[in-house]
């Protein structure tokens, strides 16, 4: 007699719920130490509804077929020499800033996820944060296969691991992440999978795809393409898991809605990152990051948030003050870098007359009054000679890590100073939001690792600025500096000088 | 404890990494120059809290924002400092303790009649 085949249905319950079986020689308790101590509720498991029906096997071959493609274009674009054909050679900085502060943070979205999928009781929930964790895995693989063309040519990438783990700007993702997986795996989901995947993933991802599409480079455009189905699952989990929270338990409200405030200002601050290489790093701007927050944020968030309502959730605590900050934040980031260029894994440049205007004419509040004065100022001490360095350290947020640079609401030209105590030590912030994080677990947060005071006390290789270069594996004069004068430069103009010979 | 932790000990475990007592003998002092956005930040130093004022001011001040058009134009005399929350006029022979400068301090001062480059507070 031959088996009769399952049906599609059938076939998808037992290979997902069907895996899963109330433990009888271990209490259900000792299994699953870690669902509980958040203080989130769960009345029932069962209700949860799996937000794409997808079993092991078929997503295997999904996935491989969207690999066999990938590895096709980017075969073609090493042969085709597409390193070439972008739009200029400060473009490759947009990617050294990519596989540096982001890609290592799908590895961690990838541990993050596992250890949901492995410390959630519920099995609809463990079998979808374990698909997400091999997607996140996937993601860092293909990146750093697309990119190591790249490295054949341009400087500043070759070390990304180890700068991740040691550079200071890079602590600002890292302990960003590092927050979230040492929190519970409630926590983590509302972190990584709802703020950060479901209402920030757009003003990430975005940018970047469009920015590669805009300035000719394929082969990142296509690893966006390729990750694009995986986020779209990403973003209905985040969905799917915030309202199973809330619909399970009132009590569970103030909880998420605490963490929904925490990582929305978190990512917040993560993604000056990308405003600043949005406005100023992509040779060929998209859009502006301004414009990008108003689509991304303000209106699709704010639809969101109105659907999410009726659970007693409102909209972030400072989204306001988010909001008014992306008329300031790209100058004020790339102001922090263009001054500490010696200490940065990719290179700098001002802004030429005409990309002025375009920022001219998309900050019109803002950007003459109080960022333009800056380039130009800094222009000038460049062309006599005197170009400006910041020779000191920055002061650090505690929170976010960032350099102090942030001003106040309202006023642009004051920094804006927030400061606590704790058990008699005082502590900085750059915002409300971020003193709000730190007050709420000071406990967690007087533990950070701030990149500052680490080379203050002598733990990043030494006290002059060529040991902690070196402490960071940084190709001194090559990985760091001004684009103008760089070997990136250099190379970049001999390819242009042999287009226009074999032209002729 | 306000932090949820999975531990009931987890205060036990906690690493203050930044206390005074691990910076070898110094204190870590923030300085920052009011209207002059060029420099992004306050700037960061580890010193000793004997260090009189007056040579904080010529060994760390000076040296370290002089780059600016503005500097040479700065009348010393007329600067006007705050330590943490407070006003104040820094005694120059005595020490950055004696004048409150502790563990994390934060010295902004105020250069009256200079604005930034053209006013713009850069
Ligand atoms: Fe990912
Ligand atoms: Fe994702
Ligand atoms: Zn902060």
């Amino acid at each position: 007699m031959t088996a009769k085949k399952l049906g599609l249905k059938q076939r998808y319950a037992h290979m997902t719920r069907g895996l899963d079986w109330e433990t009888s020689y271990q209490p259900m308790d000792k299994v699953f130490p870690y669902d509980t101590f958040e203080g989130i509720k769960i009345k029932d498991w069962s209700a949860w509804e799996d937000p794409f029906r997808l079993t092991m096997d078929a997503y295997w071959k999904f996935q491989a077929e969207k690999e066999r493609k990938l590895y096709a274009v980017i075969d073609a674009f090493a042969q085709n020499n597409g390193q070439t054909g972008v739009t200029d050679g400060r473009y490759a900085n947009v990617l050294k800033l990519f596989l540096t502060g982001i890609s290592p943070e799908e590895y961690q979205a990838h541990r993050g996820f596992a250890y949901a999928g492995r410390h959630l009781r519920g099995v609809g929930p463990r079998v979808a944060a374990q698909m997400q964790s091999l997607d996140e895995l996937r993601h860092i693989q293909t990146q750093i296969h697309t990119i190591s063309h790249y490295n054949k040519y341009f400087d500043g990438l070759a070390e990304f691991p180890h700068m991740h783990d040691r550079v200071w700007y890079l602590s600002v993702p890292k302990s960003f992440f590092d927050d979230a997986r040492s929190a519970g795996p409630f926590e983590f989901m509302i972190a990584i999978g709802f703020a950060f995947e479901y209402v920030l993933t757009n003003l990430l991802f975005v940018p970047f795809m469009s920015g590669a599409a805009y300035n000719g480079d394929m082969s990142t455009v296509t690893f966006g393409f390729s990750a694009q189905s995986d986020e779209s699952r990403h973003m209905t989990l985040g969905i799917e898991v915030i309202k199973f929270l809330l619909e399970q338990h009132p009590d569970n409200l103030p909880i998420v809605q605490k963490w929904v405030d925490k990582w929305f200002w978190r990512g917040h601050r993560v993604l000056g990152l990308v405003a600043m290489m949005m406005d100023y790093m992509l040779p060929k701007p998209v859009m502006s990051w301004k414009e990008a927050w108003e689509i991304y944020f303000t209106e699709a968030g704010g639809a969101l948030f109105q659907d999410l309502a009726r659970y007693g959730l409102r909209p972030p605590k400072y989204a306001d003050i988010a909001t008014a900050e992306a008329e300031h934040i790209s100058h004020q980031n790339w102001a922090i870098f263009y001054q500490y260029t010696h200490a940065a894994a990719f290179h700098t440049w001002l802004p030429d007359a005409k990309h002025m205007d375009w920022l001219s004419e998309k900050y019109p509040n803002t950007f003459d009054k109080y960022y333009r004065p800056r380039f130009e100022m800094w222009g000038q001490m460049a062309k006599e000679g005197k170009r400006f360095y910041n020779m000191a350290l920055p002061q650090l947020c505690q929170t976010c890590q960032i350099p102090m640079g942030y001003t106040e609401p309202g006023d642009p030209t004051t920094i804006c100073f927030r400061k606590t105590q704790f058990r008699g030590e005082t502590y900085h912030f750059c915002s409300d939001g971020c003193k709000d994080i730190f007050e709420a677990e000071p406990e967690k947060f007087a533990q950070a690792w701030l990149p500052v005071h680490q080379i203050f006390q002598g733990n990043c290789g030494g006290a002059t600025i060529p040991d902690v270069l070196n402490y960071y594996r940084m190709n001194v004069g090559a990985d760091n500096m001004d684009y103008v004068g760089s070997p990136d430069e250099k190379l970049w103009n001999e390819w242009q000088a042999d287009k226009i010979r074999t032209a002729v | 404890m306000s932090v949820v932790a999975l531990t009931p000990d987890y205060e036990k475990h906690i690493e203050f990494r930044d206390l005074e007592s691990n910076f070898h003998g110094n204190r870590v002092v923030y300085l920052h120059w009011e209207q002059h956005l060029s420099f992004c930040s306050a700037i960061a130093f580890p010193l000793p809290p004997s260090m009189p004022f007056g040579a904080f001011v010529e060994a760390i001040v000076k040296p370290h924002y002089n780059a600016h058009p503005d500097f040479e134009k700065i009348d010393w005399a007329q600067v006007v400092w705050m330590i943490d929350d407070e006003k104040r006029t820094p005694e120059m022979e005595k020490s950055l303790d004696e004048n409150g400068v502790k563990h994390k301090s934060l010295v902004r001062f105020w250069t009256p009649g200079l604005s930034g480059y053209k006013g713009s507070a850069s």
